[in-house]
């Protein structure tokens, strides 16, 4: 198949889109689509400071070589968790993150060491906490509390991350499974700032499929991180995906369809926000609003008294 | 041809189209993509004996 916008041979063929496209006009059009879909959602302005959550992989960098070539004023935060394994992972995937900060001056990259900042990685908290083979939901939390951090501190108007449909599809698909009416309810493309210390968040790639942000990836010769976090195998999500793919290939578009018709369902006031939302505080440590009694999550993880019983 | 995937590898000596290799490996075009000679290519695509192909996993974890 040829590429739709000249007579080359096509890189990529996106059967959802019946569009084939060359390594030259493939990355064009992902980059005008990023700019659709940051206007279509009013996710941020070329005046506002975007904080990019760098991870090392193939989206986060992407997201971050996309929005400065859009001329936006994109920083990156890179989360160390000192997560090793045998594999280096943290190690390998901060210095992906280091390369292409180093090859864009104007970009600046934040990095928080989590061990040496809180005195243990995330595999020790989790060992200490009895979830040493599942540290996942301790990572999530301590990662959601610095990025919020680094962005209120440092001023940005907005943190972008680099899920994809495929991310929010396999996301999607398990809150229905288990009709987890609250997720349901909170899982969108922007969510905005709450004026009591969390920032808006906005995901610029929700429209791309998991292979288009790889395929970018590779003609730019962005160098990223391929393997794997260790405690990603036997991940629910990797096999959602899957199935969803499984999906796809049987009926072209049908992750699209799944993904952007909840979204459309629910600007028509489907999973509308409920009422009475909960009632949030700060958090007399950190100050991030907290619907817990006192401390909130993040702080109550590293209180190690409490936790020795 | 020579195929890498992951840690495995393949040597074919016959033309094949990148749809017809993903069938015989059994891979979802959705779940890959493929690179001849360091350049990606669609799934119509012919491969020739002396390429050097590399299938690329796009689904990550986490
Ligand atoms: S797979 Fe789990 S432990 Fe690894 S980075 Fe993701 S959330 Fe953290
Ligand atoms: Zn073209
Ligand atoms: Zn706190």
């Amino acid at each position: 198949m040829r590429c739709r916008r000249c007579e080359n041979p096509g890189a990529i063929n996106m059967r959802q889109h019946k569009l084939s496209l060359c390594t030259e006009h493939f990355p064009e059009w992902f980059l005008e689509q990023t700019q659709r879909s940051i206007k279509k959602y009013r996710m941020f302005t070329h005046a506002e400071r975007v904080l990019v959550a760098v991870s090392g992989g193939k989206d986060s960098l992407a997201l971050w070589d996309v929005l400065l070539r859009l001329g936006y004023h994109a920083d990156g935060v890179y989360i160390d968790l000192g997560i090793d394994r045998g594999s280096s992972y943290s190690a390998r995937s901060k210095d992906k993150a280091a390369a292409f900060a180093s090859q864009h001056p104007a970009a600046r990259l934040t990095v928080v060491d989590i061990p040496q900042l809180y005195g243990e990685s995330i595999p020790q908290v989790a060992q200490r906490r009895h979830r040493p083979q599942r540290p996942c939901s301790i990572c999530g939390l301590i990662k959601r509390h610095e990025m919020n951090r680094v962005a209120l501190e440092g001023g940005y108007d907005v943190l972008a991350t680099g899920h994809n449909l495929d991310d929010e599809a396999a996301t999607l698909f398990g809150n229905v499974l288990h009709w987890q009416v609250d997720y349901l309810r909170h899982q969108f493309p922007v969510l905005p700032a709450d004026g009591q210390g969390l920032a808006r968040k906005v995901k610029p790639f929700c429209r791309f499929y998991e292979r288009e942000t790889a395929a970018y990836t590779l003609i730019r010769g962005i160098d990223y991180i391929e393997d794997e976090c260790p405690y990603a195998v036997g991940a629910t999500s990797l096999a959602h995906k899957e199935t969803l793919n499984r999906m796809e290939h049987d009926s072209p578009g049908a992750k699209m369809h799944f993904y952007t018709n909840f979204l459309k369902a629910k600007e028509t006031g489907l999973f509308a926000a409920e009422e009475t939302a909960p009632e949030l505080h700060p958090c007399p440590q950190c100050g991030q609003p907290t619907s817990a009694p006192d401390l909130c999550n993040f702080c109550r993880l590293w209180e190690r008294t409490l936790n020795a019983h | 041809m020579h195929i890498v995937y992951r840690d495995k590898e393949w040597f074919v000596d016959q033309e094949l189209t990148v749809n017809q290799m993903l069938k015989y490996l059994k891979l979802l075009p959705e779940n890959v993509l493929v690179v001849r000679n360091g350049q990606l290519i669609a799934e119509d695509q012919k491969l020739q004996p002396g390429d050097e192909v590399k299938i690329v996993s796009v689904i990550s974890g986490g």
